[in-house]
């Protein structure tokens, strides 16, 4: 058997496990840590044999959109994201749940709990459950793959969508998967009813009613589930509940898997009840083990607290933050911690830096010149990309990241407020993901201020994937109604360098929307692109720099 | 057979490569592994680790515990530092010997020699100098991997299968340039280990 098994990212067994389930889309943003989730799809030959759908989406509200509407045609689908991505797709994301599914339909949601790579740590089962969504969420590897199988089957039964939450540690470790025979994709099915996807008022009632009465069967549905056991012990003084990972860290501090504690792992929620209960009677203490923010501790617990005695991150058992560790969970279970030797004080921190090369240094240097030289740090709004990298030495150029798309919108604020000047710094990629309304906002109010859309010709930052601005840039800001005069496209070589900072300059004086648009194609993506194409072959599709 | 590794490096020197290998081989033996990475941010030039295990039966965390790993391996000294903390007492360090600097304040030269040899259990090589010798300058990682192999209860056959599997479709020249270097390493780790 374990020759059969395949080495995979947690994110890639889930593209497997949702290919071999016959999905028929995968529809996504990228965004780390899910982003290889669709490079996985990308790269299949079985995904490209069977036409599957696989094209990135402009942001995660249009890729869950896009998503409902396969699932409404009949078929099975699947949208993927980050944690914050889910914000960004909270509206299809709650109303799904209303509206329900036709064709199997799951969200695949990737959270980064110690934001390795992300601005919070939010824990998207509180979405899910605010959605009243069944959620599933894997301890490892191979449990992402069968997951998939198990949630589209659930999701059609259930005619609902089904969540599927990961979180960085499984996204990004790699583990031996045994596969299962793949089924094949669907055909195009209208829904039943002809009104279950049209959410006025008098359906919409009607349709979340039906949602809350299906949540009986869902918490049946999760004590059914082989993803939730439960497994006695001798020593009842404390029982133990380990969501997702959890267990595994329980797992890892005893060895040869004796572990004298009764304990329930959960991957499948609404949570049961029953085996909650079972435990309650049964131990004088429970500790919940779970990955993000204490989510069914905090069920447990009831906001009076008197009732059973829980420990975990609520009471600093284990910390109120940050990812799990083999170390926390052996600590909270009582044992005396391990380490090596301290790491000597001679050791620096080496934060992520821009590339050689990148051409958003050098439009730092410029935008720096022209305007923190000129009136002081406190200008400058930012945005989700590497480009966010300019806050730290040596440019230390941009005052705000928040959410994709904030730049813009900050810098109107401001603007608004009498900050001037107010700049926007956004990439290619981003200002297509969420900055092109907030740029119309500005266009309407004719507001002074100057938008900077960094063009690397890629979404750099997770990995060089194609950015839908490519050679659309310009035509977009002209559509949106930017004044064609202050549109500008400059490569920001150091050769422009005096021609950029004048650029600014100028444009800094003019009392409305300026968009200068910097482009050089990412150093990343160009090497990579030079390593796969022979010697002396012509750059490419993706040549397009001035 | 159990073998909790970090490998350790800046972004960029492959550290990545060095884990597929080992994954390679671990599996080819028979054995089971986990192996977490490092994707998105910090990729850009700064301090990354991989966490890998390789175990003959059950592994449960994707991560080392720390204060249970048997080695770090790193393709750069100071990073090799950074995971002192992980290693479990009596494991090995094996780490490439040139430093990359990309930080204002990296250490001194003599500041580093002086911390990596107040370590009792460890190996140090050359890595980029065995590399440039072999006509392979890309090759450092697979030094040090080489050297690590020592440590690793893996036939060596397995990781030089290893290399052919992933270099394979780059060619022969390619192939044998870095099997060249993953075998040199392993024996200047050799003749490093007995002094």
């Amino acid at each position: 058997m374990k020759s059969r098994a395949e080495l995979l990212l947690g994110d890639e067994a889930v593209a497997q496990g949702a290919l071999d389930a016959g999905v028929s889309g995968f529809y996504a943003y990228p965004g780390t840590p899910s982003t290889e989730i669709m490079e996985y799809v990308q790269h299949s030959r079985e995904a490209a044999d069977g036409n599957v759908h696989r094209t990135w989406s402009a942001n995660e509200k249009t890729a869950l959109e896009s998503a409902l509407g396969m699932s409404y045609a009949g078929k099975r689908a699947m949208a993927c994201m980050k944690h914050v991505g889910l914000n960004v797709a909270a509206d299809p994301f709650v109303n799904s749940a209303i509206t329900g599914a036709n064709g199997g339909l799951m969200v695949t949601v990737a959270d980064d709990p110690s934001m390795h790579s992300s601005q919070n740590e939010q824990d998207s089962r509180f979405l899910g459950k605010f959605a009243l969504m069944p959620m599933l969420e894997p301890s490892n590897q191979q449990e992402a793959y069968d997951m998939c199988r198990h949630g589209f089957a659930l999701s059609e039964e259930m005619k609902l969508p089904v969540m599927l939450r990961v979180t960085t540690r499984l996204a990004h470790s790699r583990a031996g998967v045994v596969r299962q025979a793949p089924i094949p994709s669907g055909d195009v099915r209208l829904p039943e009813d002809m009104r279950q996807f049209v959410l006025l008022p008098a359906i919409s009632r009607r349709r979340y009613r039906r949602l809350l009465e299906l949540q009986p069967r869902l918490v049946q549905a999760s004590k059914d589930s082989p993803f939730n056991r439960y497994i006695d012990g001798p020593d009842r003084s404390l029982g133990i509940i380990a969501c997702g990972l959890g267990v595994n860290y329980v797992r890892e501090n005893f060895p040869n898997d004796r572990i004298p504690h009764p304990l329930i792992k959960i991957g499948q929620y609404p949570v049961p009840v029953k085996m909650l209960e079972r435990m309650a009677d049964a131990c004088d203490r429970i500790l919940v083990v779970e990955e993000g923010m204490p989510f069914l501790e905090e069920l447990l617990r009831g906001l009076l607290d008197r009732g059973v005695n829980v420990a975990g991150r609520m009471d600093g058992t284990l910390p109120p933050d940050g990812e799990l560790t083999p170390n926390l969970v052996r600590v909270a279970l009582g044992m005396a911690d391990r380490s090596g030797a301290e790491v000597p004080a001679i050791v620096r921190n080496r934060p992520p830096a821009l590339c050689r090369g990148c051409s958003h240094a050098d439009t730092y240097k410029a935008l720096n010149q022209a305007v923190k030289e000129v009136y002081g740090d406190g200008h400058v709004f930012s945005d989700i990309g590497c480009y966010t990298l300019g806050a730290l030495p040596p440019f230390q150029a941009i005052n705000s990241c928040v959410d994709m798309g904030a730049s813009i919108t900050m810098a109107k604020g401001a603007a608004d407020a009498g900050l001037l000047p107010a700049v926007a710094v956004i990439g290619d990629s981003t200002f297509c993901h969420s900055g092109m309304t907030g740029l119309l906002d500005a266009v309407v109010e004719n507001t002074s201020m100057l938008v900077m859309i960094l063009d690397n010709s890629a979404t750099a930052m997770t990995g060089g994937q194609d950015s839908h601005a490519f050679r659309r840039l310009e035509k977009i800001c002209l559509g949106l109604g930017v004044d064609p005069e202050h549109l500008h496209l400059i490569n920001p070589i150091p050769r422009n360098h005096d021609a950029l900072v004048g650029l600014i300059r100028r444009e800094l004086d003019y009392p409305g929307v300026s968009v200068i648009i910097p482009t050089r194609e990412c150093v990343q993506t160009l090497k990579k692109r030079s390593r796969r194409k022979p010697a002396g072959t012509p750059a490419g599709a993706k040549g397009g720099v001035q | 057979m159990k073998s909790d590794i970090i490998l350790a490096g800046v972004g960029g020197q492959g550290i990545l490569s060095i884990a597929t290998v080992l994954g390679y081989a671990a599996i080819e033996s028979g054995l089971t592994m986990k192996q977490a990475e490092v994707h998105g941010m910090s990729q850009r030039g700064g301090a990354v680790q991989s966490h890998m295990r390789i175990a003959d039966g059950d592994i449960h965390s994707d991560l080392v515990p720390r204060g249970g790993a048997d080695l770090v391996v790193s393709v750069e000294p100071m990073e090799a530092l950074r995971y002192l903390p992980w290693l479990a007492p009596g494991g090995w360090v094996v780490t490439n010997s040139t430093p990359f600097r990309n930080i204002p304040d990296y250490p001194g030269e003599e500041e580093l020699k002086r911390a990596l040899e107040a370590l009792k259990h460890r190996v140090v090589i050359d890595a980029d100098t065995i590399a440039a010798e072999a006509d392979n300058p890309r090759g450092m990682n697979m030094a040090v991997a080489g050297a690590a192999s020592l440590f690793i209860d893996i036939p060596f056959e397995k990781m030089e299968a290893g290399v052919r599997a992933i270099f394979g479709r780059k060619g022969d020249a390619v192939v044998e340039k870095n099997l060249a270097v993953l075998r040199e390493g392993r024996k200047r780790a050799e003749a490093a280990r007995g002094e």
